[in-house]
This record gives structure tokens, C-alpha cells and sequence, in this order.
């Protein structure tokens, strides 16, 4: 049951790109086709599932045995950003096909500050090992809903009159905003 | 005469960041921090000097050490770098001022991801040498303070209702909600898009008239 919470409150109710402006640098340059945000997603999802393992068992087996909390930062990016690394290289050895869907998307996941904000908040939280998992399964998915939703109503919006000033950068903020504000409608579903 | 060149140039490494090549307004780099801390304009401020103080440091450093980074592990060496002055600032920041730790939360141990940071770090930093790299980072931070300040201001004022306790008009509680923040900065960009375009415009009607 408390599962279940933490998915739909870090999917839906509290979304990572919505409601906690984590990884907004990939929702606005990837999400102008839809193909290309859904593959984005996935492989967003992927690697955060994978950093919240790996930063958990770096923080409860390294870092807090040895009193090292203050090399948080240093530790996470630097396991991020070769995780990041080791996962573009296994794909590209087993599964070619996933390789040419996902490879180009692959090295900007480092920089998306919703992988090490998901890794900061855990721990800030408290969550146990399952609880993490559980967390970065659905930051990942909520992630990817907001990226193809965003997308389908960019490919409509290539059609229509939007004023000069406004194209491109402003118009989807906006949008974002709107979105923003529906997804507030959610927050009924779960109190704290 | 190679002094005033040289000066000249520092003085335009400085100022690009402010206006021409904004890194909000214009570039649309570190859009994160951008949205989330700017629920107040001493959020936002605060937020803009920590980032600064970040990127300057890291930009030094990365230029002075340049050469002897070898370049297939570049970015790794700049992000360990980066983390370590965000460590620094956190620190700080927890120690002195406890209330704008707090209130900031974790956005700034997510300086790290500041594509800002890293961006500069690759274009500039990288190429120059250190001093022109400290200019460089100094005008794009200050850049950056001033862009989330005037976020901040607006949200604050319309979403408190009051201009500096002298106007008070009803709240628009969206604005301090996520909502807010991206409909403020959207029609701000929109904004500063007509201006670039109306100025544009009169600068390119003379030259038409002599074709």
C-alpha cells in the first residue's frame, strides 16, 4: 500500500517535470515528435530505475558507514555519469536495434537533473531499499507521460497561427504551465 | 593600443552574458533552478549568486588546468570540479544563512546539473585562459542572477498581491504554484522576442531604403 503511494505520488500527483521542474532541459528540446519522447522516456526511466539502486547501496554501504556524507554530490554524479557510460555500451553490444532507437539520447541523461534530484530525495526521504526502486520507476514513467503528452500537443501545434514572438520557446512554456494545471487537479488523490 | 583592445574585449566577454547571449532569456540554459526557486525574489537572488559563485570558480579553475586534462575524460574532470564548489556552497549556505538552505531545498545540490555550468566550462572556459574565462563566467552569472531576480519580483508580486507593502491588490495564487512559473517566464521570453524583433526591424529598414 505505502508503494503504491509513493508510484502514483511521484508519477502523477507530485510529476517530476510538473510540479518539481526536474528535467526540463529534455522536455523542451525532445519533445517536439512524439516517437522521439517516448523513446526518450523509456531511456530516462531506465537509468533512473538503475541510479536509485546504485546510489541507495553507494549511500547505506559506503557513505554513512565511513561518515562521508559531505561527498554525496561528488559520489552521485560521478556514478551517474558512468552509468550512463556502461549503459550506452551494453546496448550497443547486445541490442543494436535499441542502440540506433535510444543512442543519441543516451549521453544528454547525465546532465538531466531529475536522475540526481531523484538520488537526492531518497535519501532526504529515508527510503528503504524497495521504496527507492519503486520511486525511481515511477519518476521515470511520470517523466515520460509529461514528455509524450507534451509532444502529441506540439505536433498540433506546428499547424496553427501562434503569433511571431511567441513561437518556439514561449509557446511551450505556456503549454507546460496549462498542463501544469491540470495536473494540480490530481492532487486531491493523495493527501501528504 | 593592445591594452584597450584587450580591455575592450574582456569588457564585451562581460557584458554578452548580461543581455545578447542571456543564458535565461536568449540561450535557455539552466531552466530548472530557473522555474523552481523563483517562488520569491530573495529565492530567486540568492539562488543566482550561489550558481554564480559556482560558475566562476569552476570556470577559473577548468581554464587554468586546460592542458592537462586529457580530453576523452573532460567532462567527467569538469563535473568533479563542479560538484566540488557546489559542496562548497552548499556548506555554506547550511551554515550561514539556514532559512535560504532550507527554502531552496534540493536545487542547490542540482547546481551540479546546471547546464549552464558545464556549457560554459565546454564553450569557454575549455578555449580561453583564465582570465578572460573569469570574465566571461562573472557576466554570465550575473546574467543569470538578474534574469531569476526579475522572476522572482513578478511571482512574488502577483502572487503575494503586494508591490513592496505600498499596492495591495488580490493574490493570484497561481503564480507562486508551478503554474506560475512557467507562464511567467514563457510570456517573458515572448516579450523580450518583440523587443529583439521590433529593434531588428528598425535597424534593417535604412539598408532596405538604400537597395
Amino acid at each position: 500500500m505505502e508503494l503504491l503511494i509513493i508510484f502514483i505520488s511521484a508519477s502523477i500527483v507530485n510529476n517530476f517535470v510538473l510540479s518539481y521542474f526536474l528535467g526540463i532541459c529534455p522536455f523542451l528540446g525532445v519533445s517536439n515528435k512524439l516517437e522521439k519522447a517516448v523513446s526518450m522516456g523509456l531511456a530516462t526511466t531506465f537509468v533512473m530505475v538503475l541510479a536509485a539502486m546504485v546510489t541507495w547501496l553507494i549511500n547505506n554501504l559506503i557513505l554513512i558507514p565511513f561518515n562521508l556524507p559531505f561527498l554525496q554530490y561528488v559520489s552521485f554524479i560521478i556514478v551517474i555519469a558512468s552509468l550512463v557510460q556502461f549503459v550506452e555500451m551494453f546496448i550497443r553490444k547486445t541490442s543494436p536495434a535499441l542502440y540506433r532507437a535510444l543512442g543519441i539520447f543516451l549521453p544528454l541523461i547525465t546532465t538531466n537533473c531529475a536522475i540526481l534530484g531523484l538520488a537526492l530525495m531518497s535519501v532526504l526521504r529515508e527510503y528503504s531499499f524497495i521504496q527507492s526502486l519503486v520511486f525511481g520507476l515511477a519518476a521515470g514513467l511520470g517523466f515520460t507521460l509529461a514528455l509524450c503528452i507534451m509532444a502529441g500537443i506540439r505536433e498540433e501545434l506546428e499547424l496553427a497561427p501562434i503569433p511571431e514572438p511567441f513561437k518556439g520557446a514561449p509557446i511551450t512554456l505556456i503549454i507546460a504551465g496549462l498542463l501544469a494545471l491540470a495536473f494540480m487537479g490530481f492532487a486531491g488523490l493523495i493527501t501528504g | 593600443m593592445a591594452t584597450n583592445k584587450v580591455k575592450r574585449t574582456l569588457f564585451f566577454e562581460f557584458t554578452k552574458g548580461l543581455w545578447n547571449e542571456s543564458p535565461v532569456f536568449r540561450q535557455l540554459l539552466g531552466m530548472c533552478p530557473t522555474l523552481a526557486v523563483t517562488t520569491s525574489a530573495i529565492n530567486g537572488f540568492s539562488m543566482g549568486l550561489a550558481t554564480t559563485f559556482v560558475l566562476v570558480c569552476s570556470s577559473t579553475i577548468i581554464s587554468a588546468i586546460r592542458k592537462l586534462i586529457p580530453s576523452q575524460v573532460r567532462i567527467a574532470s569538469y563535473v568533479v570540479i563542479i560538484a566540488t564548489f557546489v559542496t562548497v556552497a552548499d556548506l555554506f549556505l547550511k551554515a550561514n544563512f539556514a532559512d535560504i538552505s532550507k527554502a531552496l531545498g534540493p536545487f542547490v545540490p542540482l547546481i551540479v546539473v546546471n547546464c549552464l555550468i558545464l556549457g560554459r566550462a565546454e564553450a569557454y572556459a575549455s578555449r580561453h585562459s583564465p582570465l578572460p574565462a573569469f570574465v566571461d563566467a562573472l557576466g554570465m552569472g550575473i546574467g543569470f542572477t538578474f534574469a531569476l531576480l526579475v522572476l522572482g519580483t513578478i511571482r512574488q508580486i502577483f502572487g503575494t498581491g503586494t508591490v513592496f507593502g505600498l499596492i495591495s491588490f488580490e493574490p493570484w495564487v497561481i503564480m507562486i504554484l508551478p503554474a506560475g512559473a512557467f507562464i511567467t517566464l514563457g510570456f517573458l521570453i515572448a516579450l523580450i522576442n518583440f523587443l529583439k524583433q521590433s529593434t531588428k526591424k528598425k535597424e534593417l529598414a535604412p539598408a532596405c531604403e538604400v537597395k
